[in-house]
């Protein structure tokens, strides 16, 4: 008895490892191209092998027929895996309070591949999250990306470190007793990145005696006033994301706003600047320094010409992570396009975390990530019936 | 001055009142009058704030009404939410963990622009509850979203001739460190809960005692007098409970005291679904996205509204505004449909039932003659996202129209819309839910 459970168990591994999988879809989003009726995707060693309209399935390949399928949902901006669904200090590593500038800080020796949250919004068909450190501190730590499947941190990161993640905003002065006010939060930043100048300098100098001694908060820094990583400022006011605009200009940095209650209100100075933008969720509540937020600023952004991606965000409380795809389908019914409201959760922040070439969309060569619904993605009575990571349907049933 | 005065009201007054002086006929909507089938292409006929008639295409309209058009929207009460935060509504304080005598009357700010949110969703009667830190944190209100500049123009007094129930709470949220003031544990809980109410059976013995004798009267005792007429089985108990176990106590205390809680929020009503139906209670629920976000909501699943009508149990959902969001009501009941409750039932849980559970069911939550004119249009299924609530009209009086781009803004947002202070965030930093 034994044995024969020892034998399934390994034909099923190497059924789904070596899977070849076809799926059939009544309507398929590729996402990079129009919408294909009646179309197959046929998936190989965890890559897109092809997709299209009438292309005939090859023998031994298992055939699984849906109404809907769309690239698998990317988060730009999460902090599951990380801030635990249980919300007791000992899940909660977002952020640590023995400073208010810790760059240092890895998302990847934080991450559980196996917390609650992580396995929810993978059944909601979000295979990829930019997920790490949180809001609340001038620099909380590291981000990083992986995919939402189960692993040692390793085995499912795509990149260990992704952004910085900063805040500029009240929440800062809540959680430290300085900065107290928001002139000190800038001052602190700047005074830093001052440092991290003189210490990139240093560490460069022909003579060796003069490069002075490995900082590892100064590495990171360094890091990022070369470009090797962007800044993730969260601001929501006029006053706090202008002040993000004016950092990232004194010290060149690659800027995305996160959050960004009040973008619709400065939208030349955005584009002005060229910085990116990971929007706030649709449902998040509107107090605090989001008081002014609009459910209609996907859909006034990208009227604008600017990129929007949604994030689920950081959440306190109930309930501890929003839903992508249920914060685009808001966005949409207030104004945004179908199109772009997918594209908010798949193209364009695999985009902006530099991702694309793997994920984002259907296409010969990229990840066999795929999300199978029985109806129009964002309907509330729509269900996701399956969910596909690198050729493996990690969810299958639509309950 | 004065005389001015005088003649600016009188206009208003005329004014309101020929608001309400003819009819309003609305014809051509599909609507769902709740208590009975679909009507398509059917006709409202509403005056003095009052349901005339509910009827068929080609059913009378008095030749003085004013004729609405509402061709392909659908049409249904105004919607009833039994449990919201709006408008402040603070209870007790951290002096004690039972407030039986604080009323949320004294806190509500009637003209709160969370009100406008209400509206929005299509929102027209809401049950307003002090917060759940306390196991007994206050007396809530039954308040309509009627145009008001002082509480007691929106109170709704019901059938019972009350306008509130009693809202109490177990679980984690009243386990604070506070020893000797606040449990410490679930049994202390129950301990102090069942305390008090020993007390009030022996102070309502007295006053059954004293039958018509004035002179034999008890002392009037404020913490006492509510839990009277809870006894009396007049004022409800709104119990906030999520974990099984928690539900079971909640269960158990009504029945030691012989009242019938409306049990609140049940993240873990699923697993529990046949006790409650067995206790013959009504539920009231809260859909959230994801489980947990606190431990008591770490077993939350939204097929708690399938598993209540499964066995037959009464289901009404809520929004505990601002943990959900007004202007999103009928999304919380779309997702409970997804999750396996019948489009009948879930309608019925965001309009009668919860009317039923505040004892005002034969006044709103459905679309019958006699009753208050509440009633929304939307532009079509009330269960899909494409779909907008358009019109929210409270007692005859059109209160809120998609249309109007000043009503429209508190539905979407934007700079300076909503007011930095209208209290019902403060609850958020306090994990009070």
């Amino acid at each position: 008895m034994k044995k024969i459970i020892i034998t399934i168990i390994a034909a099923q591994f190497i059924f789904a490892a070596n899977a070849q999988i076809a799926i059939k879809a009544d309507l398929l989003y590729t996402v990079s191209g129009s919408p294909l009726r009646e179309a197959v995707v046929l998936v190989k060693n965890g890559k897109i092998e092809n997709v299209g309209i009438g292309l005939s399935i090859p023998e031994g390949y298992r055939i699984i027929e849906t109404k809907v399928c769309t690239p698998g949902l990317i988060d730009a901006r999460s902090l599951v895996g990380i801030s635990g669904y249980l919300n007791i200090p000992t899940d909660q590593d977002q952020l640590d309070k023995t400073s208010p500038i810790q760059p240092d800080l890895r998302a990847i020796d934080a991450y559980n591949p196996y917390e609650a949250l992580v396995k929810v919004i993978r059944d909601y068909g979000v295979t990829t999250i930019h997920t790490g450190h949180g809001v609340g501190a001038l620099v909380s730590g590291q981000t990083m990306i992986a995919k939402t499947n189960t692993g040692t941190v390793e085995q499912v990161t795509i990149k260990p470190l992704s952004m910085l993640a900063m805040t500029i905003g009240s929440s800062v002065s809540g959680n430290f007793s300085s900065p107290g006010t928001k002139a000190k939060q800038i001052a602190m930043i700047r005074t830093e990145l001052l440092k991290a100048q003189q210490y990139q300098k240093n560490q460069t100098d022909k003579d060796s005696t003069k490069r002075g001694s490995k900082d590892l908060k100064m590495d990171v820094l360094s890091m990022l006033l070369s470009g090797n990583i962007k800044a993730l400022i969260t601001a929501n006011s006029s006053v706090d994301i202008m002040s993000a605009i004016r950092l990232a200009k004194e010290f060149n940095l690659k800027l995305v706003i996160n959050g960004g209650a009040e973008a619709y209100r400065l939208i030349a100075e955005i584009k002005a600047a060229g910085s990116e933008i990971i929007l706030h969720a649709t449902m998040a509540r509107n107090g605090g320094d989001m008081l002014n937020m609009t459910n209609e600023s996907a859909a006034i952004l990208t009227a604008a010409g600017i990129p929007v991606s949604i994030e689920s965000g950081y959440e306190a409380y109930v309930p501890k992570t929003r839903v992508i795809s249920f914060e685009a389908g808001q966005a949409m019914a207030h104004g945004l396009s179908f199109d772009e409201a997918l594209k908010s959760i798949t193209l364009h922040p695999a985009r902006l975390l530099g991702i694309d070439g793997r994920v984002g969309s259907i296409d010969k060569g990229k990840d066999a990530d795929l999300v199978l619904y029985n109806g129009d993605p964002f309907e509330y009575l729509t269900k996701v019936c399956g969910v596909m990571i690198d050729g493996v349907m990690v969810k299958e049933g639509c309950d | 001055m004065r005389k001015q005065l005088f003649l600016a009201s009188l206009l208003w007054l005329c004014a309101s009142a020929m608001a309400q002086e003819k009819p309003v006929a609305i014809k051509g909507a599909t609507i769902y009058p709740i208590a009975g089938a679909p009507i398509s292409n059917g006709i409202l006929v509403v005056h003095k704030g009052k349901i005339l008639s509910v009827g068929a295409a080609g059913s009378a309209i008095p030749a003085d009404a004013t004729v609405l058009d509402a061709t392909g929207k659908v049409l249904m009460p105004g919607l009833v939410d039994s449990h919201s935060h709006l408008g402040g509504p603070e209870g007790g304080d951290a002096s004690a963990a039972l407030h039986p005598d604080a009323r949320a009357m004294d806190a509500v700010n009637p003209t709160s622009d969370g009100f406008k949110k209400a509206l929005a969703g299509g929102i027209t009667s809401i049950n307003v509850m002090p917060g759940s830190g306390h196991l007994m944190s206050g007396q809530t209100i039954y308040i309509k979203m009627r145009e008001g500049h002082v509480i007691e123009d929106l109170l709704i007094t019901n059938e019972k001739g009350l306008y509130g129930g009693l809202k109490m709470a177990n679980g984690t949220n009243p386990m604070r460190a506070a020893p000797g003031v606040f449990p410490g544990t679930r049994a202390k809980s129950a301990a102090m809960v069942r305390e008090l109410f020993l007390k009030a059976m022996e102070y309502k013995a007295k006053i059954d005692k004293a039958g018509k004798d004035v002179s034999k009267m008890p002392e009037r005792d404020l913490r006492m007098e509510p839990l009277v007429e809870v006894l009396q089985g007049k004022r409800v108990v709104h119990f906030h409970t999520h974990k099984a176990n928690d539900v079971l106590t909640a269960i158990r205390l009504g029945k030691e005291f012989g009242f019938k809680p409306v049990l609140h929020h049940l993240s873990e009503g699923w697993k529990v679904a046949n006790e409650i139906a067995a206790a013959g209670l009504a539920s009231s629920i809260i859909t959230i996205d994801v489980p947990g976000g606190k431990l008591e909501a770490i077993g939350l699943s939204l097929t708690t509204g399938a598993a209540l009508e499964k066995v037959g149990a009464a289901v009404g959902f809520h929004t505990d505004d601002g943990i959900t969001d007004s202007r999103l009501f009928i999304r919380s009941a779309a997702l409970m449909v997804r999750e396996g409750m019948s489009r009948e039932k879930a309608l019925e849980a965001l309009t009668i039932v919860n009317a039923k559970m505040m004892d005002m069911g034969t006044m709103v939550g459905s679309l019958e003659k006699g009753k208050d004119a509440d009633f929304i249009i939307l532009s079509g299924d009330p269960f899909s996202i494409y779909t907008k609530v358009e019109q929210t009209w409270v007692e005859g009086i059109k209160r809120w129209d998609i249309n109007n781009p000043k009503d429209k803004a508190f539905l979407t947002g934007g700079y300076d819309v909503y007011s930095p202070i209208r209290g019902e965030f403060h609850h958020h930093e306090g994990d009070e839910h």
